[in-house]
């Protein structure tokens, strides 16, 4: 976790935010990323929202860790999401450890880092931080916010906090609040973290022995979350590991286990423990109709946007019901709804992957909606 | 644009809002939006032509009709529209029952099972006919529940709903339906639209 900090643009945040947990923060930077260039007219900005274990880096590559940005098959030149057409700015969560403000950030106070002394933070607090990138950039109102996963549930939040400000919006893959199921999960890939000994109640920073084979754990847990039951048996079945036996040990017999190995060895060198504790709670605490008197309909009550909500049919973290559950929320309060549930085995992870139908249908949304944008002016 | 969908077009005022069940690609959405300035929402079961709908900007939801309608508020929309359709039910009732909670009025169109020509074929020839509004052979139709003009005007009197409008259609002619000319128009017309409430 060598930053070169050099390579990551940040906004200081002056405006004080009351977090929900009821500390007040201010002064706090916000990483963010922008790709392609903002028309003089200001209509063809999106903002992107990362999910779980993602950052700002959308596209191209990496500056930090040197490897293809998380979204580069769906944001790129030429791409669905073609930056030689439209801006897209993405911003590191608040509570990230890209460049955001999160617990590895030291505290004013006592010149340590933050650790568990960072306030718990929630999705909504996420969007009010992310909210001062707008008037960064003094855009009045978005062409689009997209976002997959946990990224969806911050653009449900953005929706619902600022109705006016997005003329398009595309949750995908995601859900108004976590179930029994999803906060199950959660809470595994919490406790391997924290029942890792280098874990040290989120003091790891100053001896930089960092609770590696917790976090690694808690990766592969996810990682399993994120394919589906066929796309894995498709992929790697009982395929054995560059031997032709098994070697009656513990070792990765198996190729399954091996990949496994290697994604959370790999992650471990770019996430920080605890944020992913804090990002994961987030989730966890997410419930968008708790918010609103009237619930989810509550939430999208008189709402402008024209939303499109995808869904993938072997995604059985957050499945279509999640997905279905938000357009009958967005139907019962009139808003203007499309939804498409994309037929495909490559589970939860989907939108990451090279999805032909689910890109196509994006790129079809966004362009005919930038029509429609345009003309409207 | 299918003459059908024309006829159906001119019934609808101007800026009204619009629910079109079973929209297909969205020819008749993106005709009502362009043209008349409606608010045009669809609900398709095909995930290939929900894919085309949304390309082209339309609102639509992929779903099952039969089942998904509940969950539109009643009286979401000035009109429901399903066109050529309602025979490809499981229970054809009950989603009428479902549109005319959603929409203050309903536009359906129906394939016509009493058209001379398909009382012809299977009177002279013994088959079941495949006309140009019913293309499908019996063994592959999506149809379940055919019905003539005949047959869906007295299921609305009994129901009490209210029949608005009828309009036949025979090629590129068409005519009013009421109660007087049923018999004649129930043997000339391929398809009827009838505007209920």
């Amino acid at each position: 976790m060598n930053y070169k900090i050099e390579n990551i643009k940040q906004i200081i945040v002056t405006k004080p935010l009351k977090l929900d947990c009821g500390q007040t923060i201010k002064d706090f930077p916000i990483a963010y990323e922008t790709y392609g260039k903002l028309n003089k007219e200001k209509n063809n900005a999106i903002l992107i929202f990362h999910a779980l274990s993602g950052d700002q880096f959308v596209s191209e590559t990496n500056p930090v860790t040197n490897k293809e940005g998380w979204w580069c098959t769906a944001v790129g030149r030429g791409k669905a999401v073609d930056t030689e057409k439209y801006f897209i700015i993405c911003a590191n969560v608040l509570g990230g450890c890209m460049g955001s403000f999160g617990p590895k950030n030291l505290n004013a106070a006592d010149g340590e880092p933050y650790g568990l002394k960072f306030p718990v933070i929630t999705i909504r607090d996420m969007i009010k931080a992310q909210e001062s990138l707008l008037e960064h950039f003094e855009i009045k109102k978005l062409l689009s916010v997209l976002g997959g996963s946990m990224g969806g549930m911050q653009l449900l939040q953005f929706c619902a906090l600022y109705p006016d400000k997005t003329f398009s919006a595309v949750p995908i893959a995601a859900t108004a609040s976590h179930n029994a199921q999803q906060i199950a999960l959660n809470e595994l890939a919490r406790q391997a973290i924290m029942s890792d000994p280098l874990w040290n109640k989120g003091n790891y920073y100053k001896d930089k022995k960092i609770p590696k084979n917790g976090l690694a754990v808690a990766r592969m847990a996810a990682h399993i979350t994120y394919m589906s039951d066929k796309g894995l048996q498709e992929r790697f079945g009982r395929k054995l590991q560059e031997k032709k036996d098994y070697e009656f040990t513990f070792d990765a017999d198996f190729q399954i286990e091996s990949y496994l190995r290697h994604q959370g060895n790999v992650f471990v060198d770019r996430f920080d423990a605890n944020s992913y504790l804090y990002i994961s709670r987030a989730m966890d605490y997410f419930d968008l109709s708790k918010q609103f008197k009237n619930g989810l309909v509550g939430a999208f009550q008189n709402h402008r946007a024209r939303f499109l909500i995808i869904s993938f049919s072997s995604d059985w973290l957050y499945p279509t019901k999640n997905s279905k559950d938000i357009v009958i929320a967005l139907n019962a309060s009139g808003a203007n709804v499309a939804f498409a549930e994309i037929k495909t085995d490559k589970g939860h992870d989907s939108f990451l992957v090279n999805e032909p139908e689910f890109l196509e249908t994006l790129k079809g949304f966004l362009d005919s909606n930038f029509e429609i944008f345009k003309n409207e002016k | 644009m299918k003459n059908e969908f024309k006829i159906i077009a001119n019934l609808l005022p101007e800026q009204s809002r619009v629910l079109d069940v079973g929209c297909g690609d969205g020819t008749l959405i993106e005709a009502l939006i362009k043209q008349k300035n409606i608010d045009a929402r669809g609900i398709e079961l095909e995930e290939k032509k929900v894919k085309q709908c949304i390309s082209k900007g339309l609102s639509v939801i992929q779903g099952n009709a039969e089942t998904e309608l509940g969950q539109f508020p009643d009286k979401a929309f000035d009109f429901a529209v399903l066109s050529q359709t309602l025979q490809a039910f499981y229970k054809p009732d009950n989603v009428l029952n479902e549109l005319l909670r959603i929409g203050k009025k309903v536009i359906i169109s129906i394939p016509n099972f009493g058209y001379w020509q398909v009382r012809t074929s299977l009177l002279f020839f013994g088959k079941m006919p495949v006309t140009k509004s019913l293309p499908d052979s019996w063994y592959n139709t999506p149809n379940l529940h055919m019905c003539s003009i005949k047959d869906f005007y007295h299921f609305c009197d009994k129901k009490k709903i209210k029949m608005d409008k009828i309009i036949g259609i025979n090629n590129e002619k068409i005519s009013s339906i009421n109660r007087i000319n049923l018999e004649m128009k129930n043997l000339l017309s391929e398809v009827g639209i009838f505007l209920i409430s």
